[in-house]
């Protein structure tokens, strides 16, 4: 069972990240990379991270990818053009990603040859308790930071896209 | 057999980010560009959980959390200046926003 919902989700994800990559409007991509990102979100809850593929929904697929479609309204873009692409990274581009996947495949292999099997439910500890806990303990000082991040986030979006008073 | 080797999580996460980084290079529009790299984070969030399973510690959901958060953060900035360059160039094509080039 795990292992038919992984191909399933993982054969999803990578159809639609490929869709991201080679459609030409915007707006197919964006659709595309939330197909993506919720089906990462179940392989998430297949390997015991509740908290954190709710998150990915709530915020990724709920929050952020709406913004970029906002945007993609907004400034009404179109299908990019096919002109002006650069010949040596046609040839050249597709086979040295490849390369750099084979490679990287190869080195995981190598690096882990025979893990344990990820069985659905042998981890329990992704809950919202466990991570808030470690969140407000451990790792306070790196959360405080984040919300002075965001707080300047918000003063950059706020600056860079008003309008000019004269 | 019950259970997915985790290696398998792992190369899965390794040809998103692959994916990731083909849309960056390829890409002339700058949305999709930026699109690409939200896509690149979700492959590295991925393996974050996938090492976390494995060594049983909670630590990795931390990272990825904090991952999501920068990529919010980035996201609300970078499209702001998308916009501005919208603006003042009415154009969304990365090789016509070359003033620093020369």
């Amino acid at each position: 069972m795990d292992v038919i919902l992984f191909l399933i989700f993982a054969i999803i994800a990578v159809v639609c990240g490929i869709n991201v990559v080679v459609q030409t409007h915007p707006i197919s991509s964006a659709l595309s990379l939330i197909g993506v990102m919720g089906s990462l979100a179940v392989l998430y809850l297949l390997l015991g991270a509740e908290f954190i593929a709710m998150a990915q929904i709530i915020v990724y697929a709920g929050a952020i990818m709406v913004l970029f479609i906002f945007v993609i309204m907004l400034l009404n873009a179109g299908a990019e053009s096919k002109k002006g692409r650069s010949f040596v990274a046609q040839l050249l581009g597709m086979p040295l990603l490849v390369a750099f996947l084979a490679l990287v495949s190869y080195f995981i292999q190598r690096l882990f040859p025979a893990t344990p099997l990820v069985q659905f439910g042998a981890f329990k500890s992704g809950t919202a308790q466990n991570i808030g806990r470690a969140l407000f303990t451990q790792y306070l000082l790196p959360f405080e930071v984040t919300s002075i991040l965001i707080l300047i986030a918000i003063l950059g979006a706020i600056v860079l896209a008003r309008k000019e008073l004269e | 057999m019950n259970g997915v080797p985790l290696t398998w999580y792992l190369i899965l996460s390794a040809v998103l980010f692959s994916l990731g980084i083909a849309g960056f290079l390829f890409r002339k529009n700058i949305i999709t560009v930026f699109m690409s790299i939200e896509l690149m984070l979700n492959a590295v969030n991925l393996s974050f959980i996938a090492f976390s399973y494995q060594l049983k510690q909670v630590n990795g959901h931390i990272f990825a959390f904090f991952v999501m958060v920068v990529a919010a953060a980035e996201a609300a900035v970078g499209l702001a200046i998308i916009l501005t360059v919208f603006k003042n160039r009415s154009t969304l094509n990365i090789d016509e926003v070359n003033s620093m080039k020369n």
